[in-house]
């Protein structure tokens, strides 16, 4: 069959137009292409490797940099001089600190996204089909919606004078407000909630695909509840709990806005870090060598998970 | 399954997490709401109903300002994000594999996959530089960084609406001697254009959330409404922040209500 279609091509286009047609469509492609490839290389990727040229650069004495190849910057990132005598070197505490901060914080966040993600996305899931899609609209919209906005409410509840602590002062369970804003529970608590929706989706996604008779096989083996849990459902939604973790990490290790409105300028963050050397730092190369740093750490969270999604692919699905 | 009395879905104690976390996340937000109605400057104290925060918010020239150019520019930039992710759905949907596919769709991805604020410095430099060169310290610099970041968001449901498309109206429309651009015209871009009106409405709900990036890109005069909320979160706030905040809640669900709509309709 093909064999006659491909002969019946063959006699009505000479190779040569066939291959005129080719390059047609590869023109008309590349054309297509172009406007959007354009804007992306100029304001997304192509800033990216300028960032990298300047972490190796001398610091402006008023911001910018000086065209002189240095090292500094990326020294600076995990080393400190001494004031009085540069030539003792010591580990930069207060960068190791705030690395940690970083990690530690995206850490718990995704640790609560999950905790509190898994049963509502089991929630979703099982509800009747009709009223699935509004569910997850419900736990989209929030999503959606202006981060800084949600961020301003969530500081507008844990304020001193905020909803938990007149309730609770209400109640008469506290004499004196609990201070919660200004504090890393407060960037916890502002990232957990900003970021848990990417955590609900691929659970649902997975637990969605998730085959009922396999859970009807292991009850009337008289698997308990917890055994069910544990050795059925939570092996099969694996990939989804991998895929949301790494959904929630990678935003929250680069958070900006929440370690800036609840952590109140103390308790900063790796991005906070980073914008502190474009501002008063006036240290760009340091500023430069920090993003880049920051960039390594996220694509490696990538590179982690695609490894994962490619082992633990679900072969129905192929 | 019912009449056993025995779910399998059922595991104690998720549907009390699941009433919590919706709870949870819908308790900040009802709150600033409820408080942007307060008569009282007070964000916790309740007292009485009133329009009043509203009123101010509108009668005040920066917020004003402010708001007039976050509309302007996600209007603009989600409008260009649009059109360019549309044609460029057009170059990379129905059809076999060719060669840079792989970068290419790195490239329209990325910034999904790299934090904001590397972005956000990314552009400081380099805007910083052409700006020396060329004196230009106009709007569009947040047009073109905006627009950037749109791309995406505004791709993945057009693409996603290519693929399931029909391919034998336009096969059919080709026999009719159609040309190109008629069969364009009458049937692939009505066919498609709720998936385009989809992306259109993510890319602005996009720019509008936009901060962190608009943070550093722009010049002094030129701030949109979140970067001017983040200065006032500094100081001490009423409720006409809950007001504006109010209002541009509304704005994106209505602009998230209808992607949604549009994006659930199967060709």
């Amino acid at each position: 069959m093909t064999t006659v279609r491909e002969r019946l091509q063959a006699d009505a286009a000479p190779p040569d137009a066939e291959a005129a047609a080719a390059l047609a469509a590869g023109r008309r492609r590349w054309l297509l292409l172009a406007p959007a490839l354009v804007v992306l290389v100029l304001a997304a990727s192509g800033p990216l490797l300028v960032v990298l040229a300047y972490s190796f650069l001398t610091p402006g004495t008023f911001g910018g940099v000086r065209w002189e190849l240095s090292a500094e910057g990326w020294f600076r990132v995990f080393f400190a001089r001494d004031i009085f005598d540069p030539e003792t070197v010591r580990l930069n505490h207060a960068h190791a600190s705030i690395f940690w901060r970083s990690v530690s914080l995206a850490f718990q966040t995704t640790v609560i996204c999950a905790l509190l993600g898994f049963p509502t996305a089991w929630f979703i899931a099982n509800r009747p089909e009709r009223t699935r899609a509004v569910w997850l609209f419900v736990i989209t919209i929030p999503f959606w919606t202006n981060l800084l906005i949600r961020t301003f409410a969530i500081q507008e509840v844990i304020r001193n004078e905020g909803l938990v602590n007149s309730v609770l002062m209400a109640l008469g369970l506290i004499q004196a407000p609990i201070q919660m804003l200004y504090t890393d529970f407060a960037i916890l608590v502002g990232m957990a909630y900003v970021f848990l929706p990417l955590m609900v989706l691929p659970l649902y996604a997975a637990m969605d695909r998730l085959d009922p008779r396999l859970l009807e096989a292991a009850y009337d083996l008289y698997a308990s509840r917890v055994r069910v849990l544990w050795h059925v459902v939570l092996p099969l939604v694996k990939p989804g709990l991998i895929a949301g973790s790494i959904l929630v990490f990678i935003p929250s290790i680069g958070a900006y806005v929440t370690p800036r409105v609840l952590g109140g300028g103390r308790n900063l963050m790796l991005a906070n870090l980073i914008e502190l050397q474009f501002g008063q730092g006036r240290n760009w190369p340091l500023g430069a060598a920090l993003a880049v740093t920051l960039l390594v750490i996220v694509l490696f969270a990538l590179f982690v998970y695609l490894r994962f999604a490619s082992k633990d692919e679900d072969p129905r699905r192929a | 399954m019912r009449e056993r009395g025995f779910s399998i879905a059922r595991i104690p104690g998720f549907g009390v997490v699941a009433a919590l976390t919706f709870f949870l996340l819908y308790l900040p937000i009802v709150t600033l709401v409820v408080f942007s109605f307060n008569e009282a400057a007070s964000l916790s104290r309740w007292g009485g109903f009133s329009l009043h925060w509203y009123e101010t918010a509108f009668r005040n020239a920066q917020v004003r300002d402010v708001a007039w150019r976050s509309l302007w520019l996600a209007t603009v930039a989600a409008g260009l994000a649009t059109t360019l992710a549309t044609m460029a759905a057009l170059a990379t949907t129905r059809t076999s594999r060719f060669k840079g596919q792989t970068m290419i769709y790195a490239l329209i991805n990325q910034p999904l996959m790299v934090p904001e604020i590397v972005t956000g410095v990314a552009l400081l430099i380099v805007f910083a530089a052409i700006r020396v060169q060329t004196g230009y310290y106009g709007m569009g610099y947040l047009v073109l960084a905006h627009t950037a970041f749109c791309i995406p968001f505004a791709y993945l449901p057009i693409r996603a609406r290519l693929e399931t498309m029909d391919l034998t109206l336009e096969r059919a429309a080709a026999d009719l001697y159609a040309s190109p651009w008629q069969v364009f015209r009458t049937v692939t871009l009505p066919l498609l254009l709720p998936g385009i009106v989809a992306g259109f409405m993510l890319a602005f709900v996009i720019s509008l959330d936009t901060v962190v990036i608009t943070e550093f890109v722009k010049a002094a005069g030129q701030d949109t409404l979140p970067t001017w909320m983040l200065g006032q979160l500094r100081r001490q706030v009423t409720p006409e922040l809950n007001a504006i905040a109010t209002v541009f809640l509304m704005l994106s669900v209505l602009a998230v209500t209808v992607f949604f709509i549009l994006s659930r309709r199967r060709p």
